[in-house]
């Protein structure tokens, strides 16, 4: 029994294979980091007309807008991905007349369009719910103050929405990490990738469980910073949360409305 | 050719999608029930009095939330058949043949359940505690109170929550394609080799996929709406 034991912890656990690699796994830890707040980043700029769209009022903006996250939404990344990859490949003669192939040749710049595009879809719902909740009062009163339409966006609405959508912004980041092991399957050497192929090398099973605990590390850290951020950042609220409201109906909301359910962390799409 | 005739054509390829698109309501089917079955329990143990219980627990939805879907799938795929392995060779019985739709389900039930356990810790929670309470001082056991008293109040709290790791669900799904289940976007994939055409296919793998996740959106919310007769 012991020595069964033995056997199986010893296929659990094996250091030598992170001597060995330890170069191939920071190499993919880099690209991963890089996929993700490039990503991340550009989403966030595509988010935002989207969001504005979604709140223009203008049925025709809306329903676009809406047809966008829809359709993002709605299907797999993976799915979307394919679609970029192996899809834009298909229509090379046009896109090197336009001058744009070099977007669509690399799988590198297939996986941040993709991911773009994506977690667009899942920030510009985020933003629209933080906008929207900041109270009406604000605007109003800034207005009254005499503020041009572009200082009460910037020192009015904007930062008290980045403080209600900064938890759900941490979840989608977390979404992100998690959604760029995707990358792995389009030929790309990310964290995922190079576990894939050192696997192949080796058939050591301890090298997925690495991989696993370095992207713990990323997504524990990530949802951390956000807590504590929103703590440091929402002090000056602290005072003026109503206490909770006992047992009966639904969760009280806290400072600035705030869903407080837990919102799952991102999944994978 | 047209994409028409490529799809729909006497020699079209609806049927392989269409087969494909089955298999995957069939893993998404599959797994609810283990899934939110085995989330259900685990929340059961996070509330449980004992320490050492709650700690697992956590540990476990923290890693399995916490690591990319992708990888807890190979985790479990390629684990689950290594641990069978070295155990049918101890025990002496040759290999244990499991299914790749079955390692499919025990994978993505994994990952479910972490997901819906924090869905069914918040809903148990929000059942006013009065409840429990008054059914206790009628003299119902504990079993009687959680099955007949808070099991149907928090299944209301939580629709809306399980309906969101039901979509996870369904695009997790395409995930298994990498392994070895013939799901749709696998049906697309062995579609666009043959024909060299992956736009028509991969675009036509997500339009069933969005067909798949606007009827299931209209079926939550009528589910929703149903729950939440007597409260609105």
């Amino acid at each position: 029994m012991a020595d069964q034991l033995m056997a199986i912890l010893q296929f659990i656990v094996n250091v030598d294979i992170l001597a060995t690699y330890w170069e191939r796994i920071l190499k993919g830890v880099w690209l991963t980091i890089q996929l993700v707040v490039i990503s991340c980043f550009l989403g966030f700029l595509i988010a935002i007309p989207l969001a504005r769209m979604r709140m223009s009022g203008n049925v025709v903006l809306n329903g676009i807008a809406a047809g966008y996250v829809q359709v993002f939404r709605g299907t797999p990344l993976l799915c979307q991905l394919y679609i970029i990859y192996y899809g834009g490949g298909e229509l090379r003669p046009l896109m090197q007349d336009l001058g744009i192939w070099w977007l669509f040749r690399e799988a590198y710049f297939c996986c941040i369009l993709g991911f773009s595009l994506n977690t667009a879809a899942y920030q510009s719902e985020i933003l629209r719910g933080a906008l929207s909740a900041v109270n009406r009062g604000q605007t109003e009163a800034a207005k009254a103050l005499g503020l041009s339409p572009f200082r009460i966006a910037r020192h009015v609405v904007w930062p008290q929405a980045m403080l209600i959508a900064l938890r759900p912004f941490g979840n989608e980041w977390v979404g992100m990490v998690k959604a760029s092991a995707l990358a792995a399957i389009i030929t790309m050497l990310d964290l995922m990738g190079q576990t894939r192929f050192i696997f192949a090398r080796t058939f050591d099973f301890s090298i997925y469980l690495y991989c696993a605990l370095i992207y713990l590390m990323f997504t524990e850290s990530i949802r951390r910073a956000v807590l504590w951020l929103e703590k440091s950042l929402s002090s000056h609220l602290a005072a003026r949360i109503p206490p909770t409201a006992s047992g009966m109906g639904a969760p009280a909301a806290p400072a600035g409305g705030v869903d407080a359910r837990p919102q799952t962390i991102g999944g994978i799409r | 050719m047209t994409w028409f005739s490529l799809l729909f054509g006497p020699d079209g390829w609806w049927g392989l999608l269409l087969k494909g698109a089955m298999v995957t309501i069939a893993l998404a089917l599959a797994t609810v029930p283990f899934g939110f079955g085995a989330g259900l329990a685990i929340a059961v143990m996070k509330l449980s009095p004992s320490r050492l219980l709650r700690r697992a627990c956590d540990v476990y939805t923290t890693f399995f939330r916490g690591i990319p879907d992708l990888l807890a799938l190979f985790i479990i795929y390629f684990g689950l058949q290594a641990i069978l392995d070295k155990l049918g060779k101890t025990m002496g019985v040759g290999k244990f043949e499991v299914s790749a739709f079955t390692a499919g389900v025990v994978a993505l039930s994994t990952v479910v359940a972490a997901y819906s356990s924090e869905v069914w810790v918040t809903s148990i929670a929000a059942v006013p505690p009065g409840q429990a309470e008054a059914a206790k001082s009628l003299g119902l056991n504990n079993r009687k109170i959680f099955f007949l008293i808070t099991c149907p109040q928090m299944l209301r709290i939580a629709l809306p929550g399980l309906g969101n790791i039901w979509m996870v669900l369904l695009k997790d799904t395409a995930l298994i394609s990498t392994l070895a289940v013939t799901d749709l976007l696998r049906a697309a994939a062995e579609g666009s080799r043959a024909t060299t055409r992956p736009l028509v296919f991969y675009t036509a793998a997500a339009a069933i996929y969005l067909i798949i996740s606007i009827v299931s959106g209209i079926i939550q919310s009528a589910i929703e709406k149903r729950a939440n007769q007597g409260y609105a």
